[in-house]
C-alpha cells in the first residue's frame, strides 16, 4: 500500500512534466510536418531519431570518447578540487594568496583557453580530459571549501572538548559535515565538465564535439541535433548516478540534520 | 595538600564593552561536593560553567580546580548535541576515539553506559530517531564514558518532560554514589537545584554571589521532594530568588 502510494506521488510529480513533453514534440514535429519551418533548418524529432539510429555506430564511438574525457576531467576535479579545498581550510594564508587568482582564472571562458590546451596537450582526448577538468575544477574546490567553513560551531565546540588533532577535526568533523556541499558542487561539475569537453573536442577533435562540428559541416542538422541530445543525456545520466549516491549516503548517514 | 574542588577568587567576566556577567565572584568548593547553580536568566550561569571548563576565559580574577579533577572534567550541553552522522553507540564513543582510547574495554564501557540509560535498544539508532529524552541520555552517556571526576551540566534537563526529567535526576545521583562523581549542575529550577545539590550557589541579576548555601537532605528519591524539609529550603530560595527578580 506504501509503495503504491509513493508510485502515485512521483507519477503526479513527474506527470506535468511528461505531458509538456509530449505536447512540445508533437507541435515541433506539426510545425515541420506542415514546413512552416523547412526541415533543412529544423529537422523533424521522427528524422532526428532516424539519424540517431541509422548513425549508431559513429555516435555511440563518440559518445565513449567523450564520455572517458569527462570521466578523467571529472575525475581529476573531483580529486584535486577536494585537496586542494582542504588545503586551504587547513592554511588560511596560502587561501588568502591563491584564492583570488582561482577566482580569476574561472572567469577567464573556456573557450579562449581552448586553443593553448591544443598547443599544450595536442590534438585529440588529452586537451579535452583538460577543458572538461579545467572548468568542473572551481564548483568543487568552491562548494568544498564553503562546506569545510559551514562546520556547526557548537560541534565544533563539542570536539574541542576532547582536545582532538587537526586531522581527527578534519576527517571526523569538517569533512563529513561538507559532504552535502562537495556532492552538490560534483552535480554542478557535472553540467560544466560536458560543456568543457564538448568546447574541449571542437577544437582539439574526437567525441561528440567533433561529431557535431563535421555534422555542421556537411549541412546534417539532424546529426547535429542527435550530438546535442547525446551529450545531454550524457549529463543527465552522470547527475542521476550522483543523486543515486547523495540518497544512498543519506540513507546510511543523515549528514543535513542538527541535534 | 588540596581541600577544595573548586576555588574561585574575585572572577570577573565581561564580553566585547558589555556590562560584567560575572562580577567579582569568589567562592570555594569542599572536595566532595555538588553544587547546583542557581539564578534569573542572564545572570550567568552558563558562563560561568563555560569558564570552568576553560571554554572561556575569565576578563579578571582566577579559578583553581583541583588537577586530579580538571585531568577527568567534562560538560554536558544544554541540548544534546549529537553528531547527526553517528549513531547512539558512535555517539558515545567519540570522545574516546578523539582522545585515542578506544579499546575493546572502552567500547564495552560505552554499550553498558548505554544499557544503564535505557537506550540498549537504541545503539544503532540516529540521533533523528530517538526522542528529546534518549538524545540527552545519550550526551550524558557520551560524557560518563570517560569515566570523569567533575561533570559540568548546563540545564541538560530543562527542554525535557517532567517524567523523563525526574528520572534523569534520579539516575545522576545514582551516578555520584556508585561512581563518586562530583558534579556542577546549572538549572533555573528551585526543586532541581535543592534536589541535586549538597550545596545551591544563587547569583543575582549582576553576576554576584547572592547566597551559597548548604543542603543537607541525605539521601534522595522523589518522595524527598514532598517533604517539609525539602520545601523549607525550596521555600526559603523561591523567596530569594523573587527577590532577586525584582530588584533594579
Amino acid at each position: 500500500m506504501k509503495k503504491m502510494n509513493t508510485i502515485k506521488i512521483a507519477v503526479q510529480q513527474k506527470l506535468p512534466a511528461w505531458i509538456f513533453l509530449a505536447l512540445l514534440l508533437a507541435s515541433w514535429q506539426a510545425i515541420v510536418t506542415w514546413q512552416w519551418v523547412p526541415n533543412y533548418l529544423l529537422p523533424s524529432p521522427r528524422d532526428i531519431l532516424i539519424a540517431t539510429r541509422d548513425n549508431w555506430s559513429d555516435i555511440f564511438v563518440a559518445l565513449q570518447s567523450t564520455a572517458l574525457s569527462i570521466g578523467w576531467g571529472l575525475g581529476l576535479s573531483f580529486t584535486i578540487g577536494v585537496a586542494l579545498a582542504i588545503i586551504f581550510f587547513a592554511i588560511p594564508l596560502l587561501r588568502k594568496a591563491v584564492l583570488p587568482f582561482c577566482i580569476f582564472f574561472q572567469t577567464v571562458p573556456i573557450i579562449a583557453i581552448a586553443p593553448l590546451l591544443v598547443i599544450w596537450f595536442g590534438f585529440g582526448q588529452p586537451t579535452v580530459k583538460a577543458s572538461a577538468f579545467i572548468v568542473s575544477l572551481f564548483p568543487i574546490l568552491a562548494n568544498t571549501l564553503t562546506g569545510l567553513q559551514q562546520t556547526d560551531p557548537q560541534l565544533k565546540e563539542l570536539f574541542q572538548l576532547y582536545r582532538p588533532s587537526p586531522l581527527q577535526m578534519i576527517l571526523k568533523l569538517q569533512i563529513p559535515s561538507a559532504i552535502p556541499y562537495i556532492l552538490t558542487g560534483l552535480r554542478i561539475a557535472v553540467g560544466l565538465s560536458v560543456i568543457g569537453a564538448i568546447v574541449g573536442e571542437f577544437i582539439a577533435g574526437g567525441g561528440l564535439g567533433s561529431l557535431i562540428d563535421s555534422a555542421r559541416t556537411q549541412q546534417r542538422v539532424d546529426l547535429v541535433f542527435s550530438g546535442v541530445l547525446m551529450s545531454s543525456a550524457l549529463a543527465l545520466a552522470m547527475i542521476i548516478v550522483i543523486d543515486t549516491i547523495s540518497a544512498f549516503i543519506a540513507r546510511r548517514r543523515p549528514l543535513l540534520r542538527k541535534f | 595538600m588540596i581541600d577544595f574542588a573548586i576555588r574561585i577568587n574575585h572572577l570577573r567576566k565581561q564580553f566585547a564593552q558589555q556590562r560584567d556577567i560575572i562580577a567579582d565572584l569568589s567562592l570555594a568548593l569542599p572536595a566532595g561536593t555538588c553544587l547546583s547553580l542557581l539564578g534569573p536568566s542572564g545572570c550567568g550561569k552558563t558562563t560561568l560553567l563555560r569558564l570552568l571548563m576553560g571554554l572561556e576565559q575569565p576578563s579578571a580574577g582566577s579559578i583553581e580546580i583541583d588537577p586530579a579533577l580538571r585531568a577527568h572534567m567534562t560538560y554536558v550541553f544544554q541540548e544534546p548535541r549529537l553528531v547527526p552522522w553517528r549513531t547512539a553507540l558512535e555517539n558515545v564513543l567519540l570522545p574516546l576515539e578523539l582522545q585515542r582510547n578506544n579499546d575493546a574495554t572502552a567500547q564495552q564501557r560505552a554499550v553498558s553506559l548505554l544499557h544503564r540509560l535505557g537506550l540498549g535498544e537504541r545503539l544503532q539508532h540516529f540521533p533523528h530517531e530517538l526522542s528529546g529524552g534518549m538524545q540527552m541520555r545519550t550526551a550524558l552517556a557520551r560524557a560518563l564514558v570517560t569515566q570523569p571526576h567533575l561533570l559540568l551540566l548546563d540545564e541538560p534537563f530543562a527542554a525535557l518532560d517532567e517524567r523523563t526529567r525526574f528520572g534523569l535526576q534520579d539516575l545522576l545521583l545514582e551516578l555520584k554514589s556508585d561512581l563518586s562523581l562530583q558534579y556542577v549542575f546549572v538549572t533555573h529550577s528551585i526543586a532541581e537545584a535543592v534536589y541535586l545539590g549538597d550545596q545551591v550557589l544563587l547569583l543575582n541579576k549582576h553576576g554576584r554571589l547572592e547566597t551559597l548555601q548548604p543542603v543537607d537532605l541525605g539521601a534522595r528519591t522523589q518522595d524527598t521532594k514532598l517533604g517539609i524539609e525539602f520545601n523549607a529550603i525550596a521555600k526559603q530560595f523561591s523567596q530569594r530568588f523573587a527577590a532577586i527578580e525584582q530588584s533594579a
